[in-house]
C-alpha cells in the first residue's frame, strides 16, 4: 500500500526537522526481559509445587530470590529509562489511573512486597528465621494471581501507545504471557538441578509449547499484519527482505524459538538434560533479541 | 469553550514565521520544535509543486498522551487545551510513544516532555498564540469551536474540504486543515530522503555562542 502511494504521488519530504529516533531504547528491552523472568519463575514454582511437591520443595527460597533479583533489574532499568528518575515518586503521589504505567508501578510494588514475604517464609537462618512452607504456599497462590497482571500490564502500556499500531492488543497480551512462561520454564530448568528428569522434561514441554505459540503469533503478524493497517505494513518492512532489522529478527526467532523447540525434541529422544539446558539458555538469550526488535521497529516510522 | 486551530493550506507559503515566533515565545531549545513547517515536493519534473504543512500538537479531544501520562503532567484545561506541567513530568516518554502525530519531544534542557500548548499562557491573557500573530497571510485560524460565530467555526462551516490528521486513530483532534492532500497529512505518503532534514545533526544542547 505504501509503495503504491509513493509511486503514485512521487512525493518527497524536502525540508523537515530530524526524526526523534529511538525514544524507548534497549533499557526498555531489559525491562521487559527481566520482568518475564521475574514473574515467570513464580508461575513455574507454583506449577512444580503442585505437580512435583517432594522434589521441588527446596526450590522455594532460591526461586523467590531469583524472582526478587530479576524484578529489581526490571525496576532498576525502568528507573534508568526515565529522563527524570528522581521524580519517580510522583507516580505514587500524583497517580493517574488511566495510565498503564501507573497501574503497573503500583502492582509491581505490591508484587515486590509479596516476594519479600515469600522470602521471609522460605528462609532458614538460626533462630531468627524459620521456614513456614504452609504459609509460603498460601501466599504463593496470591502472588501467582498478582503475577498475571504484572506480566500483562506492559502489553496494556504498549497498546496505549496509540501511535505504534504494531503493538495493539490482544496480540501483545498473549506474547507477554508466553514470554513469561518461556523465560520462567527456561530459568527453572537451569535453577532446578536436583529436579528429576520428568520434572525438567515437563518444564521443557512448557518451554517448547510457549516458543511454538509465540513463533506462530510473530509469523502471523509478519504475514497478516499488513492487511490490518497501512502503518503496520510499513513497520514490518523493517524486518522483511533487506530491512534494517530483518537479520536480527530472524536470529531472534531461531535462537528464542526454533532452536529450543528442536533441542527440546532431541533431549526427549535421548533423555539428555544438558541439551535441555542448552535450549533454556538459547531461549533466554533469544527472548531478549526478539523483544528488542519488536520494541524498536515501530519507533523507526515517521509519525508526522 | 473548546479552543481549536485550523490551517488553510491554500494560504500557507512556507515562510516559517510561525515556527520562529513559537520558538521565541516559548523558548524552545535548539534541535527541538513545538511547531514546524514540513515541505513536501510532489510530482515529476516539470510537473511539480511544493506543499507546506505546519505541524503542531492537535490538542485531541481523546488524547492518547493524556491517557498514558502516569502523573497527569499532561492534562486538559477547561478550554480544551492539552497542557503540560513540566515540574510534574517524570520523563518516561510514554506520551512521545503515544502521540500519533509526533508532536511531543523530550526537552533536552529540562529532560521533560514538551509540546505546543496553543500558547496557553497567552490565551489566558486574552492574546492569540504567537504563531497566529506571526502568520503574514492569516493561514492560522484560532478560536472557539463551541462558538458558531467564531472565525474558526465559520471557516469549518464554509469549507467542504476540512480534514484532520489520522482520523482513524479516534483521537478527535481539535486541529483542522483546509486544502490538505494525502501527501501533506499522511506521513507514509511521501518519501524521506537522507539529507533533507533541518538541523538533524545537532548533538549539543548549548545555545549558539555558548552560555550568556
Amino acid at each position: 500500500m505504501v509503495h503504491e502511494t509513493l509511486a503514485a504521488t512521487h512525493a518527497v519530504v524536502t525540508l523537515d526537522v530530524g526524526l526523534p529516533g529511538i525514544v524507548w531504547p534497549w533499557l526498555v528491552t531489559i525491562n521487559m526481559w527481566a520482568k518475564s523472568i521475574g514473574t515467570g519463575v513464580i508461575f513455574m514454582l507454583f506449577y512444580l509445587l503442585k505437580n512435583y511437591p517432594s522434589e521441588s520443595g527446596n526450590l522455594r527460597f532460591p526461586t523467590t530470590v531469583v524472582a526478587i533479583v530479576f524484578i529489581h533489574i526490571f525496576l532498576l532499568f525502568t528507573l534508568a529509562d526515565l529522563h527524570q528518575p528522581l521524580r519517580m515518586w510522583h507516580i505514587f503521589f500524583y497517580p493517574h489511573w488511566t495510565s498503564a504505567i501507573t497501574v503497573g508501578a503500583w502492582m509491581a510494588t505490591i508484587f515486590v512486597g509479596l516476594l519479600f514475604a515469600l522470602a521471609f517464609f522460605s528462609a532458614e537462618y538460626g533462630k531468627i528465621l524459620k521456614k513456614n512452607d504452609a504459609a509460603f504456599d498460601k501466599l504463593l497462590f496470591w502472588t501467582v494471581l498478582l503475577a498475571i497482571p504484572v506480566t500483562l500490564y506492559t502489553a496494556a502500556l504498549m497498546s496505549q501507545a496509540t501511535a505504534r499500531e504494531l503493538w495493539q492488543m490482544p496480540t501483545e497480551t498473549a506474547q507477554m504471557m508466553l514470554a513469561a512462561l518461556l523465560a520462567g520454564s527456561a530459568t527453572m530448568i537451569l535453577l532446578g538441578k536436583n529436579l528429576s528428569y520428568e520434572a525438567k522434561s515437563s518444564l521443557g514441554v512448557i518451554l517448547g509449547l510457549s516458543a511454538l505459540a509465540a513463533f506462530i503469533i510473530y509469523q502471523s503478524e509478519l504475514v497478516f499484519g499488513p492487511m490490518k493497517a497501512e502503518e503496520v505494513g510499513a513497520v514490518l518492512e523493517y524486518i522483511k527482505g533487506n530491512g534494517e532489522y530483518a537479520t536480527m529478527f530472524w536470529i531472534g526467532q531461531f535462537v528464542a524459538y526454533l532452536l529450543p523447540i528442536l533441542l527440546i525434541t532431541l533431549s526427549r529422544v535421548g533423555r539428555s538434560e544438558s541439551i535441555l539446558q542448552l535450549a533454556a539458555i538459547l531461549a533466554l538469550v533469544g527472548l531478549w533479541i526478539v523483544k528488542h526488535v519488536w520494541l524498536i521497529i515501530p519507533q523507526l516510522l515517521p509519525m508526522s | 469553550m473548546q479552543l481549536g486551530f485550523l490551517v488553510d493550506l491554500h494560504l500557507c507559503m512556507g515562510c516559517k514565521g510561525c515556527e520562529i515566533a513559537c520558538k521565541v515565545e516559548n523558548e524552545v531549545p535548539l534541535s527541538t520544535w513545538r511547531l514546524r513547517v514540513k515541505y513536501v515536493d510532489v510530482g515529476v519534473f516539470p510537473e511539480t509543486k511544493r506543499t507546506f504543512t505546519p505541524l503542531r500538537c492537535n490538542h485531541c479531544e481523546n488524547a492518547p498522551c493524556e491517557r498514558i501520562c502516569p502523573v497527569s503532567a499532561l492534562h486538559y484545561l477547561d478550554n480544551g487545551i492539552v497542557n503540560i506541567d513540566k515540574e510534574r513530568c517524570i520523563g518516561c516518554a510514554g506520551c512521545v510513544m503515544a502521540c500519533p502525530y509526533g508532536a511531543i519531544y523530550i526537552d533536552p534542557e529540562t529532560q521533560t516532555a514538551d509540546k505546543c500548548t496553543y500558547c496557553a499562557h497567552r490565551v489566558a491573557s486574552s492574546m492569540m498564540p504567537a504563531c497566529v500573530v506571526a502568520c503574514p497571510v492569516e493561514a492560522n485560524i484560532f478560536g472557539d469551536l463551541d462558538d458558531p460565530i467564531s472565525n474558526i467555526s465559520k471557516y469549518i462551516q464554509s469549507n467542504s474540504d476540512v480534514q484532520v490528521r489520522k482520523p482513524e486513530k479516534g483521537t478527535n483532534p481539535h486541529h483542522y486543515y483546509v486544502g490538505g492532500g494525502n501527501v501533506q497529512l499522511n506521513p507514509l505518503a511521501s518519501e524521506r530522503v537522507e539529507g533533507y532534514s533541518l538541523f538533524n545533526k545537532l548533538t549539543t544542547k548549548m545555545p549558539v555562542g555558548g552560555h550568556h
